[in-house]
């Protein structure tokens, strides 16, 4: 791959085109050993009501001090608004977090439906805007839907986050011409968000023309997370390079390699 | 929100008595010093910026979320 292939979201270079949820690992050490693998510089966060109980180390000095000698710098943050579902709610926790990390990135999500997880778009263009307006750098999970992409980039969406399937399904990419239609219109970096369940949908995700992935459970519930993260790594090198090299044309029959004059024999 | 009775706020979503003059006062009696990085906080509904954490007084009735980064997808 080459060096300068770099993604730049809103000003910011990233080296890896791979975003990694940092959810539901068997434990802290196997998330940042997972985080080193998969090369991530890019890493979501939940913002949550903290336990008045007791006081606990902060992931956020967790990640920074595991990540802070790389040579790419610490790992970027990305904050989420999971689990909201109006626009209020969504706007109130992207200023939480902007307040509590001191970034403005902000992975906006407002779901329609808990069960679902699917998004509300309505309240999504409306959070989109807001946020927008307030300086914040919006990368909204959307449906795989070019005219709602198409109007999250109109209002100033910093990249837009089409679902593969739903979050935590692991069922790959259920519309891949959707994503792709996306992909070829989109002013602003895609990046597949949700649905990944192995390398190779990563990578599919990639030869559509996505610009970055951003995956969790396929990692943290995989057998060998940290494993899975280098081969999350792989799959999104290999995806990104073999759309940069365009693919062959498909055909409906056989056109031998080989070639045909010199044969022996007759 | 006619339970929240006179002298009484709402912390994370849970009633208790209001013990303390300020945001500031409230948050180190539950070991979060000023000015802590990764800690958040709204004022019924409104961020209230780290700085302003002192001089920011506690009423009975107020409702206060105070959130911080936890794993996440």
């Amino acid at each position: 791959m080459s060096q300068t292939d770099t993604l730049t979201i809103a000003g910011r270079s990233l080296g890896s085109r791979l975003f990694l949820g940092t959810a539901g690992y068997p434990n802290q050490q196997v998330m940042l050993d997972a985080l080193a693998a998969s090369g991530s510089e890019l890493v979501t966060l939940a913002i949550r009501r903290i336990s008045l109980d007791g006081y606990s180390e902060s992931l956020v000095d967790v990640l920074a001090r595991a990540t802070g000698g790389r040579a790419a710098g610490p790992v970027g943050l990305l904050p989420n608004t999971a689990g909201c579902m109006t626009a209020k709610e969504a706007v109130l926790t992207a200023q939480l977090s902007r307040e509590a990390l001191d970034t403005p990135w902000i992975k906006l999500e407002v779901i329609g439906d808990r069960e679902l997880l699917y998004p509300d778009v309505e309240e999504l263009l409306r959070a989109t805007e807001e946020l927008v307006n307030d300086g914040f750098v919006v990368l909204p999970y959307c449906n795989d839907d070019p005219v709602t992409c198409r109007k999250l980039a109109d209002l100033g969406a910093a990249a837009v986050m089409p679902l593969g399937a739903f979050i935590g399904s692991g069922m790959g990419i259920r519309n891949p011409h959707a994503i792709e239609t996306i992909c070829a219109r989109s002013p602003v970096p895609v990046v597949l968000d949700a649905g990944i369940g192995t390398a190779s949908d990563a990578a599919l995700a990639m030869e559509l023309g996505c610009a970055a992935v951003l995956l969790n459970t396929a990692v943290s519930k995989a057998r060998d997370p940290v494993r899975m993260a280098a081969a999350m790594r792989d799959a999104v090198n290999a995806g990104r390079a073999a759309h940069l090299a365009g693919r062959m044309p498909m055909r409906a029959h056989a056109e031998p390699s080989s070639p045909q004059m010199g044969l022996i024999g007759g | 929100m006619s339970a929240v009775s006179r002298e009484a706020i709402r912390v994370n979503g849970r009633e208790e008595p209001l013990s303390a003059a300020s945001v500031a006062e409230f948050l180190a009696g539950r070991g979060i010093a000023a000015g802590t990085l990764g800690v958040a906080v709204a004022l019924n509904g409104a961020v209230v910026p780290r700085r302003r954490w002192p001089e920011t007084p506690l009423q009975p009735g107020d409702s206060l979320e105070i959130v911080r980064p936890i794993q996440g997808g």
